[in-house]
């Protein structure tokens, strides 16, 4: 498309994308609405009609199908669901005497379920009204296609389609479909108790709270989630992952440009040894070493037996010791998934470019340092984000390891304790599930804005397409 | 430049000019490093095998190594069920794992190629999402996603595997980042050249890029192969009954404190026991990431 047909406004988008940039679609809602015949603006309260009479059978009833579902759900549930959104219903169970004069339970509201419900009809309502656009804009389509082809495209041209120019709608199907339900559906559904009273004083019914637990974690010293223990936990938790990431990364680097150097033999034996800590399944090795760790474990029996020490290390007892070992550990776990993961993208890097440098005289640190770190870093960065906010929310290794002990007395977090295993343990240990999602809440705060600002300064990003 | 280093100059210049000198002493100092460092790699790993043939049953012994050896661990693991029935568990755990490792390998090669190669509109708004979504603690989900498959009717005995395959498998997509990133490695004339031919964008798919994509699909595929052995925090949540639970859920259950003093010997042959099927898919795959694969493309 010419600049000239372009708006003024999606010519400057066209600029800052580039490549990247698709014009616009001629079938807007809006030009459906005003330059729409009568069957495309029918569509609007009949799903498919105008499909259906541009003979694009299939299409129409799917369209008017959604329809009618949608319609009897709002009927039978959805309308419910909504109505008892506001106040998380209040009817306690109750227990009656029946005719016979057995006792027996009337089922109360659970606040958990009609919460669920609630948030999962809205999100059916939205899913309807985009819907209702692809509908009014199909319609539309067909309009405009019956009046310059003669006939709307058929069933078979739309297959077609969806395996070429529109494959991306029907390979991402699926997996998106999945992301909605089992990721952001229950995140909503997480989030949106942070704002309610679902304590372990209020199990069944419960009500919204507003910011109340918010303030609960940070104006109210005295309870055992305060604002200082929030901080040392959340100090802790970035101390952890910095390290975490980048001594795993710097390590598994090095190990892995050793194993790949020309002169190194048995490179598929000393690669299979590393790999044999992958074969052992993370969490059973984790076990193992927090079993070997222990005051009176495998490690310490060793030391003791060849007489280095006397009393036992206290390597998950103490706090300082706990932390670096939690550290050294996860280098034990982490090392050879990076071993892995660049090798295959060192023997990726496009031999000619060495060969090129070769010839330009560049010397062995030159070549790291300018072809083999930036292709690694290009194709890495994502990787590295993704590890780290992995590290912020890494359950299994701290879990594991320590319980997140050693813990002080009166305190809901132990000193190894990352935010993620304390939110584990208010929500299933203490029930406290609104004081559980607020720290999820500010877990993701804290990954956001150290993430966003890496990745968007990162070459990956800004420049999609430069190492092709 | 000094005299006196003028004279030193030729020596050491010698020294680190003759390649072969020069290599070996790498070479050795290479040797070195990576026999301590296999040391520290293998001796966790030995450990529990050797741990797995003890004859005393309990988690502290006065030795590091044990001093009796007996296969009874093994024979009682697989023949006492009444207790902890392990075989059942090994095998759910296997079946969800086949499950999850081909839906998950389909899914993320989905997304990686249409955020690679398709530009279609919500692309930049998809990627950044995910993104998003990543950030969000996964823990947070657990007790939220247990409602969502009670409300679905999903949480009977008979159908936790199902649920299980499900949750493990459903957000898969979302880890399509180091896909992604090999797939830009590969240079776009390939399916220019493709599409030329005739070939569609779901033939490009099929023919070309899935094809190229190997090492990182054997990574994958590992790494979806292995989402449920690893899990426990999802599967604890998940698994009311013990019939239903995976193996990773059983052995953690023998380290619990009533388990555990009769239990680590068979804890440890349990853990060996699952290390194999693993094992063997690496050695099976570690075949793609020899040096024959270096390259997305060659030439």
């Amino acid at each position: 498309m010419s600049a000239t047909t372009l708006s003024p406004r999606a010519a400057r988008k066209a600029r800052r994308l580039g490549a990247d940039y698709i014009p616009p679609s001629p079938y807007t809602l809006k030009n459906a609405l005003t330059k729409g015949d009568v069957w495309t603006k029918l569509s609007i309260l009949v799903f498919g009609l105008g499909n259906i009479m541009r003979k694009q059978i299939v299409k129409g009833l799917l369209l008017f199908a959604g329809e009618v579902l949608f319609i009897l759900f709002m009927i039978f549930s959805g309308a419910y669901n909504l109505s008892m959104l506001p106040s998380l219903g209040d009817r306690e169970q109750v227990q009656v005497k029946d005719a016979d004069g057995f006792l027996h339970f009337e089922a109360g509201d659970n606040s958990v379920v009609l919460l669920l419900y609630g948030v999962a009809t809205i999100a059916i309502c939205l899913v309807f009204v985009a819907w209702w656009v692809m509908s009014i804009r199909s319609a539309y389509k067909a309009q405009c296609e019956a009046k310059t082809e003669g006939h709307a495209s058929t069933l078979v041209d739309d297959l077609k389609a969806l395996l070429n120019q529109r494959a991306s709608a029907t390979l991402m199907f699926l997996p998106i479909l999945g992301i909605l339900t089992f990721t952001v559906l229950p995140l909503i559904f997480m989030i949106s108790m942070a704002f309610t009273n679902y304590d372990h004083n209020h199990l069944v019914l419960f009500d919204w709270d507003g910011f109340a637990a918010f303030k609960e974690v940070f104006f109210n010293s005295s309870s055992t989630v305060n604002g200082k223990l929030f901080l040392s936990v959340l100090s802790w938790t970035l101390v952890w992952a910095f390290f975490a990431t980048f001594l795993n990364f710097f390590f598994g680097l090095f190990l892995a440009m050793i194993l790949n150097r020309r002169t190194t033999r048995g490179k598929n034996v000393w690669r299979a040894i590393f790999s044999m800590s992958i074969a052992v399944p993370q969490f059973v090795s984790l076990l193992v070493m927090s079993q070997m760790l222990q005051p009176d474990g495998a490690i310490n029996r060793l030391l003791k037996n060849w007489g280095l020490i006397e009393t036992s290390l206290p390597f998950l007892t103490d706090a300082t010791w706990a932390r670096v070992t939690v550290i050294i550990v996860n280098l034990w776990v982490g090392i050879p998934y990076t071993i892995m993961q660049v090798t295959g993208i060192l023997q990726n890097i496009p031999v000619d470019l060495y060969e090129a440098a070769r010839i330009d005289g560049a010397n062995w640190w030159q070549t790291f340092t300018k072809i083999t770190m930036p292709y690694i870093f290009f194709v890495l960065t994502p990787y590295l984000i993704t590890t780290f906010t992995g590290n912020v929310n890494n359950f299994n290794v701290i879990f594991l390891l320590t319980k997140g002990d050693p813990t002080p007395t009166d305190a809901s977090a132990g000193k190894t304790d990352l935010l993620i295993t304390w939110l584990y343990k208010l929500t299933v240990d203490k029930n406290d599930y609104n004081l559980g999602a607020v720290i999820g809440i500010l877990t993701f705060i804290v990954l956001a804005i150290v993430s966003l600002i890496t990745y968007r300064s990162s070459g990956s990003y800004k420049n999609e397409e430069g190492f092709r | 430049m000094s005299k006196h280093s003028d004279v030193a100059v030729p020596e050491s210049q010698s020294f680190l000019q003759d390649q072969r000198k020069r290599r070996i002493f790498g070479d050795v100092l290479v040797y070195i490093l990576l026999g301590v460092l296999s040391i520290i790699w293998l001796l966790p790993v030995v450990w529990v095998f050797l741990e797995s043939f003890n004859k005393k049953t309990g988690p502290y012994q006065s030795t590091f190594f044990p001093t009796e050896y007996t296969f009874d661990n093994y024979i009682k693991l697989f023949t006492e069920r009444n207790i902890l029935d392990f075989p059942r568990m090994f095998m759910n755990t296997l079946i969800i794992a086949c499950f999850v490792c081909v839906i998950s390998v389909f899914f993320v090669l989905s997304v990686a190629y249409c955020i690679s190669r398709l530009r279609f509109r919500g692309r930049r708004f998809f990627m950044n999402f995910v993104l998003v979504l990543g950030m969000f603690p996964g823990i947070m989900a657990v007790v939220a996603i247990y409602f969502i498959l009670k409300a679905m009717n999903l949480t009977d005995s008979s159908t936790t595997l199902f649920a299980l395959i499900l949750v493990y498998s459903a957000g898969s997509g979302a880890g399509f980042y180091v896909m992604k990133g090999f797939m830009d490695t590969i240079p776009t004339s390939l399916d220019e050249a493709a599409m030329l031919d005739g070939c569609t964008r779901w033939q490009v798919f099929t023919k070309i890029i899935i094809p190229v994509c190997k090492p990182m699909i054997v990574y994958q595929a590992i790494i979806g192969f292995l989402t449920p052995w690893l899990d426990f925090v999802m599967a604890k949540v998940i698994c009311r009954t013990q019939t239903n639970f995976t193996a990773s859920l059983g052995l953690w259950q023998m380290l619990q404190r009533e388990y555990i003093n009769n239990w680590f010997a068979r804890f440890a042959a349990g853990a060996v026991m699952i290390s194999i099927p693993i094992a063997i898919l690496f050695i099976v795959m570690q075949r793609f990431y020899t040096e024959s694969m270096s390259g997305a493309v060659k030439g």
